[in-house]
Formats: structure tokens, C-alpha cells, sequence
């Protein structure tokens, strides 16, 4: 195995029971294989690149535009109090 | 054995564009929780980030203004983690592509001019605001606000070379004068617009290799981080010399004790997996925008300075101090204009002005004297209307009160006594009281002099003017 399916997890913050951590697991398997082929392929002289379309320099210029109204944006999350996002404790 | 600090510094300044860097949102401080955000800024699926002109362009002069290299190919990638004030699970940031590199930092210790190196400048976005209740049992939620995620950062990482709490001190007000100077960032620690980790080690003198460093958080305040590089140093070196081990970690320091703590714990060990952003396209700065950029840059400190020493005739010592913020140079050539004796402007603003502001904890640019009120002052001195020792009070009273020094003196009839007769007069009442000091004077013991003259001064209630009253006093003695 490749693939440490429990760490993987872990960055995730996903929890897998055995199960999955073998189904998942193998399937994660099968990509890195499959991305092997791809490692095969002589890219001697071509430049690693991060995007598939040359293009540079997109920019918007420094405009504020109205944002959304707060009631909107809160709405969407599990819990809210106060106008703030409300989520488990995360300090001591 | 001896030891020596190793310190770096990770400076992370917020650039005061209008809108945020990927997003239309307001950056305005202070507004109400959560009512600047929009899908792009929440990570909303979808959404597509689009980069701000004009962060870039902040970015481009600080990297001009510390004599980095501009990057001709830059990119924008995904620091992922999970943290309640990042909602997208990453961060956008730079990483093996940074906007600027190899740039230094000129500061004077002790009289003693140094380098520290600049790494790299990149730009990133900031996270959101936490806000916790006080205590784990009644409140067992952390609130977000998500006002601020998205404001563009830069984060300036220096080389290892700074090698006393002191140094790091200086290196930070320059840093800060010279994004100040840039009007690129506000430079206010306590607001948080300019924040700085430390990592330091210590090591034996003459080593070369570095020891285990420590990273130090939590620090907002200039003095935070001296204090603080100085109590990790001394428990790091306590540590070596006690045959123990310095232990690769965070630690946070505490404002309340002066100590650092461990984080221990607290936190995993991290795996941010950078990637480029795919929804970002790469950057490239070619040199005609350099060069545009350039060519608008403002004085900087260091060209301030020397500009101070050639036209003013000041010292280096005056002009270092006088060009620190912009705005106490703005201050002193706003003063020097009206009253064009740099060196005495330079002596009350050294003296007078920055004890009382460093005593209310004040900048500059929240002095209740005005540089033509101080300048005010400086000519009633001058004509001889107010002596230099009344002019220090006049200055508390300007200080306090936000008065004119004309205003204070006609009111509290400060004005000083050139009239000779009225001199005269109190010395002749302090000659009739001290019969056996002027005897003595008389006799030859001289010292007693400056006694006569203090008592004269007294009898005026200090407005006599001291020339004519050394003068007139010489004279009667004489007698």
C-alpha cells in the first residue's frame, strides 16, 4: 500500500470505518496507478506547468462591490448566534 | 559558554487596498460581524477568485523599497488546513513561487549599521476572526466573523540574522516605517494590521550550525517581542547549560508574566499540501510595470535621512530618529518651515515632544501640539519674549491644553521681565535678605553667586530674563 488511508483521513477530517478504509483505500490505490502511467511518458524538455491555458495576469481593479446580505451568508451554516458563525469551542 | 541568539522574523502586514484581494468586499475595519463577505470569500462552490490590481502593485513596492528581486513568474497556491477562521479549508497563499526575494533591510544598532537579509515577500489572503467566551464550562462555542478573511497580506520572512532582542526590535520599526512611507499598510500592531512571529535558537559563539529554534506567537506590541525574545533566549541558553534539550515547538507568549509557554499538545504536526490554485492564473511582472512602480515610489527612510543631514545640517543620530514614521518627518519639516532652526526644532521634538507622547503612549500624529503652534513657541524664545525655562512650561501647558504658546503666556502673565528697573528692584530685596552671602561673594567666595541669582529668578517667579539678571546683579555687587 501506497496510500496511509488513516492519515489521509485524518487531514480530511473525515472518520472511515474499517470498511471503507479498505474500500477507499484501494480506490485511492487504483488512482496513484493509474497516475503512473502518466510517470511513463518522456517530459524531458517540457517546463512543469500548473494550469492548462498560457494565460497570466487576470486582475479586477480595487472597486468595492456590495457584499451579501448577512442573514443570506449565515443562513447556509448549521449554527449561528449574534450574527457571528457559531462552531464547537476551539480554545481551552 | 557563551551563547549567541539566532532570530528570524515572519512579518505578516495587511495592505490597505479598498476591496479584498480576491473579492469585491469591503476592507473597512470595524464594521458589523459577517456583513462583508460574498461567495468568493467564503468559499462558496463555484465561486471564482480574480486577484486585486492594486494588492499586487503594494506588494511590488515593498519588494522595490527592501531591494528584493522581483519575481518575473509568480503563483498563487492552496495551503490546506482546517481551521474555523478559514472557511474554504485553505488558505490562498504563495509558496515555491513568491513575489519577491533576496532584498535586505538596512537598521543601526548601538551606532552600528547592519543587514538583515529579506528571504521572501508573498502574498496571501487573512483569515476570519475568532472570538471565544470566557470560560470553557459556560460557553463551550468559538464565534466567527469573516469580515477580515480575504484582506491581502504580505508576509515578509527575513534570514536568520538578527541576533539580539534589540536588533529585532529595530529591524521591525524600520520595516514598518518603510511600509508606513509606502502608504501601504497602517503598521499598527495592536490592531493586529502588522503582526510578527519570531523563530530563535541559540548557539554556542563561534558555531556555526544552528540549534533547535523555538517559534514565537502572540506577540502585539513592539515591546512584546523584545521581551519575549529575551525570556526565550535566557531559558534556551538555561536549558543548554543544564545539559538539557531545546524542543522544536511553538510557544506562545504571555503579556501578563513575560514568559513563553508551550503549545505542547496543542497542535499536530502540520501538512499544509501546497498545490498552485488551479483558479488562479500565474502572475507575470514584466519589467515596464516594474519600472512604472519604481519611478512612483516615495522617499524612503533611509533616502530621508541623508536628505535630513545634507539640508538641514542635522546629525545622523537627529535624522535617524527624525525620519523613523513618516509622520514625525512630516512634523519636524512642517515645524522647520515656519521656524528655520532645524537643530532647535530637532532638540524640542527629541526631548520635550517624544517624552511626553512616549509617556501617554501617543503617536505623532496625535500630538495635541501642531507644528505651527510649537514653531509658535520657538519664536516667543527667540524675540525674547518667554526664557527657555518658562518655554518648557509653556510646552507641558501647550501639551495639555492644545493652546497656542502666545495664548498661554498672556494668561498666565508668563511673559518674561526684560524690564531692567523691575530687575533691579528684586535684586536690590534679595541683596537687603542675604547681607552675609553678599558679604561673603564680596569677599571672594564666587560660588555663592548662582545662589544670589536663583533667588532673583525666584523673587521674578522665574520671568526675569537670566542674561540681564546675571548682568545687573554683576553690576550692584559690584558696588
Amino acid at each position: 500500500m501506497r496510500i496511509d488511508i488513516e492519515k489521509v483521513a485524518r487531514l480530511a477530517r473525515i472518520k472511515l470505518s474499517e470498511e471503507e478504509k479498505l474500500i477507499f483505500g484501494n480506490q485511492l490505490e487504483q488512482i496513484l496507478t493509474y497516475m503512473e502511467q502518466l510517470n511513463r511518458l518522456d517530459t524531458q524538455g517540457v517546463e512543469p506547468t500548473s494550469h492548462a491555458i498560457p494565460i497570466f495576469n487576470i486582475f479586477r481593479e480595487d472597486e468595492v462591490r456590495p457584499s451579501i446580505p448577512r442573514e443570506e451568508v449565515l443562513g447556509i451554516a448549521p449554527s449561528q448566534e449574534d450574527g457571528h458563525f457559531k462552531v464547537p469551542r476551539i480554545i481551552e | 559558554m557563551e551563547y549567541e541568539p539566532v532570530i528570524g522574523l515572519e512579518v505578516h502586514a495587511q495592505l490597505l487596498t479598498r476591496s479584498k484581494i480576491f473579492c469585491g468586499c469591503s476592507t473597512s475595519f470595524g464594521e458589523e460581524p459577517n456583513t462583508q463577505t460574498c461567495p468568493v470569500c467564503t468559499g462558496q462552490p463555484g465561486s471564482l477568485p480574480v486577484v486585486n490590481r492594486k494588492a499586487v502593485e503594494f506588494a511590488i513596492r515593498l519588494g522595490l523599497a527592501t531591494h528584493c528581486r522581483i519575481a518575473p513568474f509568480s503563483l498563487f497556491a492552496r495551503k490546506n488546513y482546517f481551521y474555523p477562521d478559514l472557511p474554504k479549508g485553505y488558505q490562498i497563499s504563495m509558496y515555491e513561487h513568491p513575489l519577491a526575494e533576496n532584498g535586505f533591510i538596512e537598521i543601526t544598532v548601538n551606532g552600528i549599521k547592519k543587514r538583515i537579509r529579506i528571504i521572501r515577500i508573498h502574498m496571501e489572503e487573512d483569515a476570519g476572526k475568532l472570538k471565544h467566551g470566557e470560560t470553557p464550562e459556560k460557553f463551550p462555542y468559538s464565534y466567527v466573523d469573516f469580515n477580515r478573511t480575504g484582506v491581502p497580506l504580505v508576509e515578509i520572512v527575513s534570514g536568520p540574522d538578527i541576533r539580539s532582542p534589540q536588533e529585532a526590535g529595530e529591524y521591525l520599526r524600520r520595516l514598518r516605517a518603510i511600509l508606513q512611507y509606502l502608504e501601504i499598510c497602517t503598521g499598527d500592531m495592536e490592531k493586529g494590521t502588522f503582526r510578527c512571529d519570531a523563530n530563535v535558537s541559540v548557539r554556542p559563539v563561534g558555531q556555526k550550525e544552528f540549534g533547535t529554534r523555538t517559534e514565537l506567537k502572540n506577540m502585539n506590541s513592539f515591546k512584546h517581542v523584545e521581551k519575549a525574545l529575551e525570556y526565550e533566549i535566557k531559558r534556551q541558553i538555561e536549558l543548554l547549560r543544564s545539559g538539557e534539550e531545546v524542543i522544536q515547538e511553538t510557544r506562545l507568549f504571555d503579556a501578563n508574566t513575560g514568559m513563553t509557554v508551550s503549545m505542547r499538545g496543542k497542535e499536530e504536526a502540520h501538512d499544509y499540501r501546497y498545490f498552485p490554485d488551479p483558479d488562479l492564473v500565474p502572475l507575470r511582472i514584466d519589467e515596464r510595470w516594474i519600472e512604472e512602480i519604481r519611478a512612483g515610489l516615495p522617499e524612503l527612510p533611509d533616502q530621508k535621512k541623508e536628505r535630513f543631514i545634507q539640508q538641514y545640517q542635522i546629525p545622523e543620530y537627529d535624522a535617524e530618529i527624525l525620519t523613523s514614521s513618516k509622520a514625525m518627518a512630516k512634523y519636524f519639516e512642517e515645524t522647520v518651515a515656519l521656524f528655520p532652526e532645524p537643530k532647535v526644532v530637532s532638540n524640542w521634538m527629541m526631548v520635550e515632544l517624544l517624552r511626553e507622547l512616549k509617556r501617554d503612549e501617543r503617536e505623532i500624529d496625535q500630538c495635541p501640539i501642531t507644528p505651527r503652534h510649537l514653531a509658535g513657541m520657538l519664536i516667543l524664545i527667540k524675540n525674547g519674549t518667554i526664557s527657555g525655562k518658562i518655554a518648557k512650561d509653556v510646552f507641558e501647558e501647550m501639551y495639555r491644553t492644545g493652546e497656542e504658546a502666545e495664548k498661554i503666556v498672556k494668561e498666565r502673565g508668563w511673559v518674561q521681565i526684560l524690564d531692567r528697573g523691575e530687575i533691579e528692584r528684586a535684586i536690590e530685596q534679595v541683596i537687603e535678605a542675604y547681607t552675609k552671602q553678599v558679604d561673603e561673594y564680596r569677599k571672594g567666595k564666587e560660588k555663592i553667586f548662582g545662589f544670589l541669582v536663583g533667588e532673583v529668578m525666584k523673587k521674578t517667579r522665574g520671568k526675569a530674563n537670566p542674561q540681564l539678571v546675571n548682568e545687573l546683579l554683576k553690576k550692584k555687587l559690584k558696588e
